[in-house]
């Protein structure tokens, strides 16, 4: 927690650093899993300010605690030409409960292929795929999970309208998502009868002007684990777009159940660097 | 409970009161809104060396004229706007997307410097977005 407040500092004190052309908040926030989107849902947008033909990089860490569990991500990435996003995120799943840890890598890469999320009568539509490989496997493997790795395709459309409501502009997402992901992969890939599932996920933000912004999101799971339910994840949270270099996402979360603990709610805190 | 019954009916009511709206014109401030919203994109512009090029031929007064005529009939004021098609001014110029992004960036820093609020903003980006197609890669 300590690190995501010093660099949130650090961010503030860079004041304008090199930016890309993008209109401020069009680059999303970036999600736990290192893409850009809301705090649980990717969305369409590329992440940071490369317009065309401009390059830009971004960080972020983030934490997600709820009763009996906490997630906590860190990640880098790159864009370019407002059309190509790579990204890397360490997941670090901790069991303050049960005891123990569950770490994941995820590589992820979307590629824009059509609209604009500002300009054009249609959304902006992505397609992204996301490679994940847990570093821990016992636990997974105990309770069922076939594969340590996993990939998921998905295909999002995003767009912004604007003076929508009360005269703001609203982003409204669609994502779905193929997935043999045990929540979001924590908890392993496939195993006995999984398959890939298309999941549906949904966001929907306000913006209350340039820099502040409110958002709810629904990720729907699979729920392929035979030991325990796994549930949709919902969260509703607030995003400042401090300046194109910093932003800070506050939220809250409803994970539902995991691994048998039920009801796991509880708050949401990313804090992002573009350049 | 009959009393907050009655104060939630009142704000309802209260926040649904249709006030005559004013124009989109007159909520950018009129004559001398547009006037100064103009002027603070072409400052911005200036000092922009990513887009300033594509403006080294252009009469400014004649320009100025132009866009100050546009944004004035667009958000419903007293103007006609005398020049081409947004798709016959641009074309040829190669304009990028990201020459598009940074015109937009200093027209929000127009309104905002001009104290526009935020609805009538909006209102107006509304009305500027769909041109991006006649606009940019002409």
């Amino acid at each position: 927690m300590k690190i995501l407040l010093c660099s949130l500092c650090l961010l503030m004190a860079s004041g304008s650093l090199m930016a890309g052309s993008k209109v401020i908040a069009t680059g999303g926030a970036t999600t736990v899993e290192g893409n850009s989107g809301g705090g649980i849902v990717p969305w369409a947008t590329i992440n940071g300010y490369s317009s065309s033909d401009e390059w830009s990089v971004n960080t972020f860490a983030g934490r997600v605690g709820v009763d009996d569990f906490t997630l906590d991500s860190v990640g880098i990435g790159a864009s370019f030409n407002n059309q190509w996003e790579l990204s890397f995120a360490r997941q670090k799943f901790t069991l303050d409960t049960i005891g123990g840890e569950l770490r994941q890598d995820i590589l992820g890469i979307k590629y824009k292929i059509a609209g604009e999320l500002l300009y054009s009568g249609m959304p902006q539509i992505s397609l992204g795929a996301q490679f994940k490989k847990n570093r821990d496997f016992a636990l997974p493997a105990a309770v069922g999970a076939g594969d340590d790795s996993g990939y998921e395709l998905y295909l999002a459309a995003s767009k912004v309208f604007f003076d929508a409501i009360a005269g703001r502009n609203l982003l409204l997402n669609a994502t779905v998502r193929s997935t043999d992901a045990h929540q979001a992969g924590l908890l392993g890939f496939g195993g006995a009868g999984v398959s890939h599932k298309l999941m549906f996920e949904s966001s929907a933000v306000l913006l209350l002007n340039y820099n502040l912004a409110l958002g709810t999101e629904f990720k729907q799971k699979p729920n392929q684990l035979g030991f325990a339910d796994e549930q949709h994840w919902r969260d509703v949270f607030a995003a400042w777009f401090i300046n194109k270099n910093a932003s800070v996402v506050l939220g809250y979360v409803d994970l539902g159940d995991i691994a048998g603990l039920t009801e796991q709610t509880g708050f949401y805190l990313s804090v992002e660097g573009t350049w | 409970m009959v009393k907050y019954l009655l104060f939630v009916t009142t704000l309802v009511l209260t926040a649904c009161q249709h006030h005559p709206e004013a124009s989109l014109y007159q909520r950018l401030g009129g004559e001398t809104g547009v006037e100064n919203i103009v002027d603070g994109v072409l400052s911005g512009i200036e000092h922009d060396s990513s887009i300033v090029h594509h403006f080294a031929d252009t009469d400014i007064p004649r320009f100025r004229r132009l866009l100050i005529e546009q944004f004035c009939e667009l958000a419903g004021g007293p103007c006609k706007y005398t020049g081409a098609s947004m798709q016959e001014s641009h074309t040829g110029f190669q304009i990028t997307q990201a020459h598009f992004d940074a015109l937009v960036n200093h027209l929000i820093s127009a309104m905002q410097q001009q104290q526009v609020p935020i609805e009538a903003q909006n209102e107006f980006l509304a009305m500027l977005a769909p041109m991006y197609k006649d606009v940019v890669y002409r």
